[in-house]
């Protein structure tokens, strides 16, 4: 995809919960819903094994966005770790904000192994919110960006 | 009244005397003008050493971590607080150290000084009742120690340790800092590239000597973040990318431990000013959490804990 040209698309990478928002995203694909191709997941244990690192080493590889998700406050399989989970993406997501990355770049959603159709929705808007804020250049290094070399 | 620095002298020499401690840390005259630098008293006649002015800058809680004997360390308000977030996540034993409180009325900003006398020389410095007499080839100037104080001890709140073992001299008053988060709050008012564009500049000074890294108190993992090789988080370049990253994520490590003492900013080489990240992250810890790093033993970091009800207006 040549971000140049007309025909950019975004890329945006998900990281899901591997106990509710991965198996709702399953649920997603098993009732067939519809939702943008332009996401690319990567599983992991709990929301609360994502790093902050994770999500700003994303965005200077050049990922146009980021969405996390995990179970809903009270639902995690680990009892707590989203609700720690919880502080750490308030305060990076204001960092980020106050920093000068774009709001909307990184989203956030609590999505459950049921919301299939919370799933489909999510990306739908998250893949408009990131397609009107077009391709990422803040932190992105050339080198790294989008997988080419400079 | 005895002066603050011979009340420390006596207590650091009936420390080593009475073998409570096997060092004190502490500070002494550096070789330049408007310079301290750490010492570390071992022998009770060697106390004339040390001496205690508005010169005294350096977080010498750093020098705890690791530490196998027994130590006593004179630290101000800020670094007490930076070494109670040491003790609350377990690495000293309060049972190691003797803290010699010193209430700070501020540290003076050499730079400051610097700037003002347009980059004169200053070869000879003393302090006398909050007036510093500075000399140099052809002048002499007396200047308000007030007016010359860093950044961060504007900011002070707890000039008075908030937990020692032994208070050298007497409280002072607190004072309630004067537009705490002023520059935070101007540049939070800017567009987003606008406030892209202020730390795009401010750090592509940065040369990733890590000096911030090595000053700070609280930065004591064995493997940082940036060291690491497998998986090479961020690249080791200038590249502004990498340094925004690697300063991001740095302030990032600090949330709601850092205490603000100031210690980065000074080891900083091209005076980049990193309070304006480790500040804003500490404003929203509080506004967040009603939480402040450091004011007593036993409390958790923000970030290690949780409420059931914190804010999550910013998840779907």
């Amino acid at each position: 995809m040549d971000k140049k040209a007309g025909n950019w698309e975004p890329k945006i990478l998900a990281f899901l919960c591997s106990w509710c928002s991965y198996a709702g995203a399953d649920l997603a694909g098993v009732s067939r819903l519809q939702y943008p191709t332009n996401i690319r997941i990567i599983k992991v244990p709990c929301s609360g094994r994502i790093n902050p690192v994770f999500i700003v080493k994303a965005l200077q590889v050049g990922w146009d966005g980021v969405l996390v998700s995990g179970c809903h406050p009270g639902d995690c399989h680990y009892l707590s770790g989203n609700y720690y989970a919880r502080r750490r993406f308030t305060i990076l997501n204001r960092l980020l904000e106050y920093a000068g990355i774009e709001q909307g770049r990184v989203h956030f959603a609590w999505i459950s192994a049921g919301e299939g159709k919370k799933f489909a929705k999510t990306v739908g808007e998250v893949t408009e919110v990131i397609e009107k804020l077009g391709p990422a250049t803040r932190l992105v290094k050339a080198e790294l960006g989008n997988g080419k070399k400079k | 009244m005895m002066d603050l620095q011979t009340k420390l002298r006596e207590e650091a020499k009936r420390l080593l005397e009475e073998k409570k401690v096997d060092v004190v840390i502490g500070y002494e005259d550096g070789s330049m003008a408007l310079r301290t630098t750490p010492c570390f008293v071992k022998d009770p006649r060697d106390v004339e050493r040390l001496v205690w002015n508005a010169l005294c800058e350096n977080n010498l809680a750093k020098y705890l971590i690791g530490r196998t004997n027994k130590a006593a360390v004179i630290a101000k308000g800020c670094d007490v607080r930076s070494i109670v977030v040491l003790i609350n996540e377990k690495q000293l034993e309060k049972e190691n150290i003797i803290i010699i409180g010193m209430p700070c009325a501020g540290i003076i900003d050499r730079k400051k000084i610097y700037a003002y006398l347009g980059g004169a020389d200053v070869k000879q410095a003393n302090i006398e009742n909050g007036i510093i007499n500075v000399k140099g080839d052809g002048f002499e100037e007396k200047l308000n120690v007030h007016d010359f104080l860093h950044d961060s001890c504007l900011a002070c709140r707890y000039r008075n340790p908030v937990f020692c073992d032994i208070l050298v001299g007497e409280e002072i008053p607190e004072v309630e800092p004067k537009d705490e988060y002023g520059k935070i709050d101007q540049l939070e008012e800017k567009s987003s590239k606008e406030r892209w564009q202020y730390f795009s500049k401010e750090l592509s000074k940065c040369v990733r000597c890590y000096a911030c890294r090595q000053a700070c108190p609280l930065c004591y993992c064995k493997t940082c973040f940036v060291d690491q090789s497998f998986p090479t988080w961020f690249g080791k370049s200038t590249d502004i990318s990498d340094t925004f990253s690697f300063h991001l994520v740095r302030a990032l490590h600090m949330t709601g431990r850092c205490v603000d003492c100031g210690a980065c900013v000074r080891a900083c080489p091209n005076n980049i000013d990193l309070r304006m990240l480790t500040k804003k992250i500490e404003k929203d810890i509080k506004e967040l959490f009603d939480s402040e790093a450091g004011l007593s033993i036993g409390e958790n970091t923000p970030l290690a804990s949780f409420s059931e009800d914190d804010p999550q207006d910013f998840i779907g």
